[in-house]
């Protein structure tokens, strides 16, 4: 009982990374059609550009902000601007496409720019564990439990509560009414980018201390990130919120109680099922077809 | 059509005995090369038909291309059998699992195939690196051997090269005559319209699921052939990454074109073999080419040649038009002068 405990609170702190990353890939995917496959490396990338800048001699808090800025003006601003943009008019596809060589591209510049082994990262919380019902549970999971909780609950309370926010649903549900009645679409979509970026940049705070920073750590969390999105519903925040704890959880029970070899596959298996029995996710909408 | 048809064949009569003699000076490191490039648009190939041609997006032929090479590695190196028939049956086995795995490609469409085969070519990849009683784990496979021919040895570096020169052109052949035949026609059919396909009466279901199960088969057979090539297989080489790589390759040299898959597998697999001074900066220039590419000409390499063609034949016909004009105008114009001179 006190392993399963443990599980639990591991896998809801595991899940909540899972689900900062699907959140943005869905609001991504919501307001501009684009699969953006190097999600992964978006988590990835932002604890490597602060070490970097804390390489290059400056003090960490000021390493974290320049990180932070460089990662945002990169990688929300830079990724909306001169990749979706231009690729948009093509289609699905080849901007998934162009995501994918996007991913290769900057987990080789990470690999070969920074370090091919992984690099301490420092945490923001203390570690140890505490007692909770007679088990020894985590601080940090509890803290990055909280942290992600946090992000999300604001960045719901964003969306439903303020113009902006209502104006950024408007532009995810009908883009071209929405543009009718004034919203400015363009400068939505460039939001729904930044808060992606934003989300990456949280989540990678939170993980790297645990994993470490590595050029490869995209390829885990890219993959949940996905596994999350599309079992909860593309469409849907919430549905993205709860596929990533769902996808956590799995993750983190079948290693313990299927097969650590296989831990990776049981959560592929739910992802197949998914899709074969209900592919608009478990709370996602159905999405109308016209001829 | 069919004069293209005509050059397609032409292209391939010319190519083919340079490429049976051309390579016979290299040292055994170019020939390697040079048949990597062979067995990469092998597998390339068959992503564009399913790909290019049917219009279905698959990150899982990596993963083909991984139960091809196991499979004959385990037939030839531990079972003892010849090449041809591990061939056969390597490219068999990937033909019916692409049949059992196309069937989700029956019920869903889009990118939702996209993540079905992703999460196959990862649970394909984890097969491989934890069965090590059937695949040697980590470890891999050694000592996988050439073929050796009615008596004749064909492990030599040229001798291999030009096995794979015959399987290679045997097989264009196959997938040319497949594309050229009513199939063929059907699948495109199904690329572009799939309702209007369907409305014609393209049996959808039965044709996405054998150019799916085609294109597979052809990862197999390349697997079948990389094999014996290498002579040592583990799993990285069949991870997610080869999947992403064999995709990028397909839309580099130009989805839906014929050539397209060789002229994509010289950028992605011979081109780094040659560019290897440049250490590992070549994966970073190799994706920012291909991002580049895909942005400026989503239709590949071939695509930017045929844009260029179109571009000269417009040229030149405005050119022809332009030329047309002045002698109209010159034979009005005297006339018009000389009524406005008369008065």
């Amino acid at each position: 009982m006190d392993q399963f405990l443990q599980l639990i609170v591991a896998g809801l702190a595991t899940g909540a990374i899972y689900a900062l990353a699907a959140i943005g890939f869905t609001l991504v995917w919501q307001t501009s059609q684009t699969i953006n496959f190097a999600q992964g490396e978006f988590v990835m990338l932002p604890a490597i550009l602060v070490l970097t800048a804390a390489h290059l001699g400056l003090p960490m808090g000021l390493a974290f902000i320049v990180g932070s800025a460089a990662f945002v003006l990169l990688f929300g601003f830079g990724f909306k601007r001169f990749l979706v943009e231009p690729m948009q008019r093509h289609g699905v596809l080849p901007l998934a496409i162009a995501t994918m060589a996007l991913s290769v591209l900057i987990k080789e510049a990470a690999k070969n720019g920074f370090s091919a082994e992984a690099q301490p990262f420092p945490s923001l919380v203390p570690e140890g564990s505490v007692s909770v019902l007679g088990a020894a549970v985590s601080v940090r999971d509890i803290a990055i439990f909280v942290v992600a909780i946090a992000a999300i609950l604001g960045l719901q309370a964003f969306i439903t509560h303020t113009r902006t926010g209502r104006t950024m649903q408007a532009t995810a549900q009908n883009p071209t009414v929405a543009r009718i009645l004034g919203v400015p679409v363009e400068r939505m979509i460039l939001l729904t980018f930044l808060i992606n970026a934003a989300l990456a940049l949280i989540a990678s705070y939170l993980i790297s201390p645990v994993y470490l920073a590595k050029f490869s750590n995209g390829e885990t969390i890219g993959l949940a990130a996905f596994i999350a999105a599309i079992v909860g519903g593309f469409n849907q925040i919430r549905g993205a919120l709860a596929g990533g704890f769902l996808i956590g959880l799995i993750d983190n029970l079948a290693a313990a109680y299927v097969s650590s070899a296989y831990r990776t596959a049981v959560p592929l298996v739910v992802l197949v099922v998914v899709i074969l029995v209900k592919p608009e996710g478990l709370l996602g909408r159905k999405e109308e077809r016209t001829v | 059509m069919s004069r293209k048809l005509n050059t397609d064949l032409l292209i391939i009569l010319i190519a083919v005995p340079i490429l049976w003699f051309a390579p016979s000076g290299l040292k055994s490191y170019g020939l390697y090369v040079v048949s990597l490039w062979l067995v990469m648009s092998i597998a390339a190939m068959g992503l564009n038909l399913t790909l290019g041609y049917a219009g279905l997006t698959s990150l899982a032929q990596g993963a083909f291309l991984g139960i091809g090479a196991y499979a004959t590695a385990i037939l030839t190196a531990k079972a003892g059998w010849p090449l041809p028939a591990a061939f056969l049956v390597s490219t068999g086995l990937s033909f019916l699992v692409g049949v059992v795995l196309g069937f989700p490609a029956l019920r869903v469409k889009h990118h939702y195939l996209a993540f079905v085969t992703l999460a196959f070519s990862v649970v394909v990849f984890l097969v491989a690196r934890n069965e090590q009683w059937l695949t040697g784990g980590v470890y891999g496979l050694a000592n996988i051997p050439r073929p050796v021919l009615f008596g004749t040895d064909l492990g030599g570096g040229l001798a291999f090269y030009r096995t794979v020169l015959v399987v290679t052109l045997a097989l264009t052949l196959v997938m040319w005559w497949l594309l050229h035949s009513p199939w063929g026609r059907a699948f495109q059919a199904l690329r572009e319209n799939p309702l209007r396909a369907a409305s014609l009466g393209v049996d959808i279901r039965a044709y996405t699921l054998l150019a799916f199960a085609i294109g597979s088969a052809f990862g197999g057979a390349a697997g079948s052939l990389y094999a014996p090539l290498v002579e040592f297989i583990d799993p990285a080489p069949f991870a997610l990454s080869a999947s992403f790589v064999l995709l990028l390759t397909v839309v580099a040299g130009g989805a839906g074109s014929f050539f397209g898959p060789f002229v994509g597998a010289f950028f992605s697999y011979m081109l780094p073999e040659l560019l290897r001074a440049t250490g590992g900066w070549y994966l970073i220039i190799y994706a920012a080419v291909v991002l580049v590419l895909v942005m400026v000409s989503p239709t590949g390499l071939l695509g930017l040649i045929d844009r260029w063609r179109d571009h000269q034949s417009q040229r030149r016909a405005a050119a022809i038009r332009a030329a047309a004009r002045p002698t109209l105008a010159s034979a009005d114009k005297p006339t018009l002068e000389n009524q406005g001179a008369a008065p």
